[in-house]
């Protein structure tokens, strides 16, 4: 147990990092675009165009805040303060290595016996953040774009919560470390049917959660504009960038921890490097790459989908194959292993 | 160990505040009528936005708190799931059953059916 400023440190400093992250998230995708587009990216400020998130971040303060005349002032305040604060926190339950091995410390601000559902919780109240400020900006094009968006976050939350079922019965925990230190793939190969399920529809249902290509549909700017960000400018529309990407560090953080081992490095490495496994964030990081990559990618390759096509594929297709994928692992584990 | 979720939240709202301040003081300030009217492709907006909208969305809200439940009951059970894993999973197949009633009757009502 830390005591409570290094846990105010950590928790400061994890969410510099993930500001970080996400000004050079941003840069990384816009090169990647590029590159899937036979196009260099931004390669202008700063040697290979390293600096443009400082470049962005700079404009987008000094741009001027507006709130339009008929918005509700406060409320057109609060949402992208909503977005982005529970966006860093549901991070924050995410371990990044074995206790201690941070200098001594824990190399994790909160360790919660109900870690997934905190992170659920989290994030499910940054849609609040989302309908808010469409609500708040009373204008047309973000009040269609907020309520789309909010139907789609809240749909696909059931694909998410019914996919992370098959782990949790198979870890029997909901706590991120005791998850990860089962290892989840390691106790029967017939588990492996249910698992490989239950990864497929959680990262599409993440991916839809986190609104991205192919379910943006909350930003289709040729039919509603940008949505719920309409009417947002300068650092407020920034703030829901923010939350938008940090949001994406949080989805890949989950998939790795639920189903591809988080913290942990593959042991063979040890025959080379003692101690290589157990390193902190390193892992982590890796595993959350391969998903930010992931996301990126699918940006570059899919059109969007119909509005009518993603409400019918979340409802019927990605509820019932979850919740088959789940009732087939109770089975496995009630009556055949 | 919860009063980490305290210190999180701290830090977490320290950023937002503190964004949102130095967005507030430095941008400039010029508001213009026009600047400030909402935004509608370029015409001048014609009433607000306080308007009726499609009753999906208020279907989609509240089907969403009905499984959403359903999903969160599963949780304490997954958790202990292999403390008696049959008779768990009979009584699980029971809810589900229970809920998947409900479930046809609005497939079947087309509640799901955006147009």
């Amino acid at each position: 147990m830390d005591p409570w400023y290094v846990t105010l440190i950590k928790a400061l400093v994890l969410c510099l990092v993930l500001l970080g992250g996400f000004a050079y998230m941003t840069v990384i995708e816009r090169k990647l675009l590029g590159r899937f587009q036979h196009r260099y990216g931004p390669n202008r400020v700063g040697p290979f165009g390293l600096l443009q998130p400082i470049a962005d971040a700079i404009k987008s303060i000094f741009k001027e805040d507006i709130t339009v005349s008929a918005a509700d002032k406060f409320v057109f305040l609060l949402a992208p303060f909503i977005s982005i604060v529970f966006a860093l926190t549901a991070f924050g339950a995410i371990p990044a290595g074995p206790a201690g091995s941070l200098f001594g410390f824990n190399p994790w601000i909160m360790d919660l016996d109900i870690g997934l559902l905190f992170v659920f919780a989290a994030t499910s109240i940054g849609v609040y953040g989302i309908f808010l400020g469409g609500w708040a900006s009373n204008s047309k094009y973000a009040l269609l774009g907020s309520l789309r968006a909010s139907a789609q976050m809240i749909s696909y939350e059931l694909g998410l919560g019914l996919s992370a079922l098959t782990v949790i019965m198979i870890a029997g925990s909901l706590n991120f470390r005791q998850i990860v230190e089962m290892g989840v793939w390691s106790l029967n190969p017939l588990l492996w049917i249910p698992l490989i399920i239950a990864f497929c529809t959680y990262v599409i249902s993440s991916i839809a959660e986190i609104n991205r290509t192919p379910f943006d549909m909350p930003e289709a700017e040729q039919e509603i504009v940008a949505g719920y960000l309409t009417e947002y400018s300068s650092i407020k529309w920034a703030l829901f960038q923010m939350a938008e990407y940090v949001n994406s560090f949080t989805a890949a953080a989950v998939i790795s921890t639920l189903f591809l081992g988080g913290y942990k490095g593959p042991v063979f490495l040890e025959r080379w490097i003692p101690g290589i496994s157990t390193w902190p964030f390193i892992w982590l990081i890796l595993k959350m790459a391969i998903f930010i990559f992931l996301f990126i990618w699918l940006r570059a390759t899919l059109p969007r989908l119909r509005y009518d096509q993603l409400m019918r594929f979340g409802w019927i297709y990605l509820f019932e194959i979850a919740l088959g994928g789940a009732i087939l692992t109770g089975f496995l584990i009630a009556f055949v292993i | 160990m919860y009063q980490a979720i305290f210190y999180m939240f701290l830090a977490a709202g320290f950023i937002g505040v503190a964004a949102l301040a130095v967005g507030a003081i430095l941008g400039p300030k010029k508001a213009t009528e026009t600047k400030l009217a909402a935004y509608e492709s370029g015409v001048p907006a014609s009433g607000t936005a306080r308007e009726r909208f499609p009753v999906h969305f208020y279907l989609v809200a509240m089907l969403f708190i009905i499984f959403d439940i359903e999903t969160a009951f599963f949780y304490p059970l997954a958790v202990n799931f292999k403390a008696a894993p049959a008779f768990l999973f009979v009584n699980a197949i029971i809810f589900i059953l229970v809920l998947a009633v409900g479930y046809l009757y609005i497939l079947k009502k087309g509640v799901l059916n955006w147009k």
